[in-house]
């Protein structure tokens, strides 16, 4: 915005913002924070055109503006309608809204599969989320769910069409970020899917963040597909030097293992502004090569809401009590009865999951069976 | 002081009466309780020979649970081992192959599954975490064993029985046969 562009006062939800001219009421809502933002499951701030399509931000406008104080006929997008002097809007006050949302969930969920169990998506799940706040319990659809032939993608990228939302951020992210678009939504309607037309790789660079900004688990990442739950990785933020982005990533840990990359993302589960300030996409070579831990700086584990299932059994500030055995007998150490390590069949030393490309197979275990 | 259940009673510290100094009643009276219970049912159960039964919401050891097909039900989601409050189950996934459609349910399946029993307090968090009907708390004790590492129970001691290849052996298991 430019300087000196007049400010204009949104009341949202009887909390008054100024917000400069041509802002949306969806940035106004975020500028307050908390509960009074709607979500957005199509809207990605860092990629130009996007939203308008899922309907999930739906907001009621009681007052247009200062000069014409007529409430708008009907709900509107606030991802997409911008802010006029003196406009009130009612999100979560208003009942026809928080209705209109549930009917919105209730459409998105009609032949999204409950495969949740087996989706790597789960836990940072932004439609999971959508419906377990604003959705209702049940399902009033009694048909059969809408199925695709499987598309491959590469080696990189695992499509799951049934899961997609159509929301195109992906779309928009092969078309700014990457040298040449290469898929697409193809055919209309109920058969609406993405695809590559005639079966291809995506293999440009900066094609992996199609990954983050997917707010279901329609495209997840290949390398690191069934490898673990979310929940149980720890995120740690890192960067190295990389020629082609920024190199501020976040890995997703579990002991010293590395089990997958992602890019840095904010309250509203968007790409973080990198330290220079840049949207913090990241290349293709820091997402899916570079899975040991040497090579990356480790900065320290990022910020985990306290509200997030990745918070759980994430133990922080713990401060170990020293071990009394040693100095009470003498110097002798404790006899132990069992080193878990040598009994376990889990987390063998010698399979390195992060590093198998690729989903784990039953091949990769009996390997390890052998030896 | 004001008493709680107003049933305290205040120490009798009369001297004791004749009857009392001579003993023998009281001696008798404890004696006659005594054997009046060798005339009573008793509430034991000579166990490994007799075992009671167990209450329908038992929780025993954990069995991994199959479909009817012989399909192994767990997908690796670990709802169960974020659930417990033990940390006692740990997992490891895997992508089901072609042709191994007959042996897991779903795409994906758990390679590696574990319950530490030393661990485990038998609460049933599992059970009632699991949105695949996998896992289930029997009504078996954990057996008793020697050595610690006989407590680390992997998938070879958690499966049920095959229903088609091995439906002898599921029956004797579920003892209806």
């Amino acid at each position: 915005m430019a300087e000196g562009a007049p400010l204009f006062k949104v009341t949202i939800d009887n909390i008054t913002v100024e917000v400069p001219a041509g802002t949306t009421i969806l940035n106004a809502a975020r500028k307050i924070g908390g509960d009074v933002a709607p979500p957005a499951m199509c809207y990605y701030s860092k990629l130009q055109g996007s939203g308008g399509k899922c309907r999930t931000c739906l907001v009621e406008v009681s007052k247009g503006s200062e000069k014409d104080p007529r409430p708008m006929p009907k709900l509107v997008a606030s991802c997409r309608t911008t802010v006029m002097d003196g406009m009130e809007v009612k999100n979560i006050t208003s009942p026809k809204v928080l209705d209109a949302r549930a009917g919105v969930v209730e459409f998105l969920l009609l032949n999204h599969p409950l495969d949740c169990p087996i989706c790597d998506q789960a836990g940072e799940c932004h439609l999971q989320d959508l419906s377990y706040e604003h959705g209702k319990a049940g399902t009033r659809y009694e048909f059969q769910r809408r199925t695709f032939h499987k598309h491959d993608l590469g080696e990189y990228i695992q499509l799951h069409m049934t899961r997609c939302i159509l929301c195109y951020r992906c779309v928009f992210t092969a078309d700014q970020l990457t040298a040449k678009r290469e898929h697409g939504v193809l055919d209309r309607g109920d058969h609406a899917q993405i695809a590559t037309f005639i079966e291809k790789n995506l293999q440009n660079d900066f094609i992996g963040n199609v990954i983050d900004v997917c707010p279901v688990g329609a495209l997840t990442d290949k390398t690191f597909r069934f490898k673990n739950r979310v929940w149980f990785t720890k995120p740690v933020d890192a960067h190295r030097d990389c020629p082609k982005c920024s190199g501020e990533v976040q890995l997703w840990m579990r002991g010293d293992e590395v089990f997958r990359i992602t890019a840095r993302k904010d309250e509203w589960g968007e790409i973080k502004d990198t330290t220079q300030g840049k949207p913090g996409w990241i290349c293709n070579e820091c997402r899916f090569e570079k899975k040991q831990v040497s090579d990356w700086v480790i900065e320290g584990p990022s910020k985990v809401n306290r509200q997030s299932v990745i918070s759980a059994n994430h133990y922080v500030g713990v401060q170990k009590p020293g071990e009394t055995f040693e100095n009470v007998m003498d110097g002798r150490q404790p006899r132990l009865f069992m080193d878990i390590h040598s009994v376990s069949e889990v987390n063998k030393p010698e399979i390195q999951l992060s590093l198998i490309e690729g989903p784990a197979h039953s091949d990769d275990f009996e390997v390890n069976n052998k030896d | 002081m004001q008493s709680l259940t107003n049933r305290a009673k205040p120490v009798d510290r009369r001297p004791m009466n004749f009857m009392e100094r001579m003993y023998l009643p009281a001696v008798l009276k404890g004696m006659s309780i005594t054997f009046s219970h060798m005339f009573k049912k008793a509430p034991t159960v000579r166990y490994p020979d007799e075992t009671r039964p167990f209450s329908p919401v038992f929780r025993g050891l954990h069995v991994l649970n199959r479909d009817e097909e012989g399909r192994e039900r767990c997908t690796a989601c670990g709802l169960c081992a974020v659930a417990c409050p033990a940390e006692a189950i740990t997992m490891e996934a895997a992508e089901r192959k072609q042709g191994e459609e007959n042996l897991y349910r779903e795409e994906k399946y758990a390679a590696k599954y574990e319950i530490n029993m030393l661990r485990c307090i038998f609460c049933g968090l599992c059970e009632e975490a699991c949105p695949k009907d996998a896992i289930y708390l029997s009504e078996t004790f954990a057996p008793s064993n020697f050595a610690r590492k006989g407590f680390i129970y992997g998938k070879k001691d958690l499966l049920i029985p095959d229903p088609k290849t091995e439906a002898a052996d599921l029956a004797k298991a579920k003892g209806t046969n």
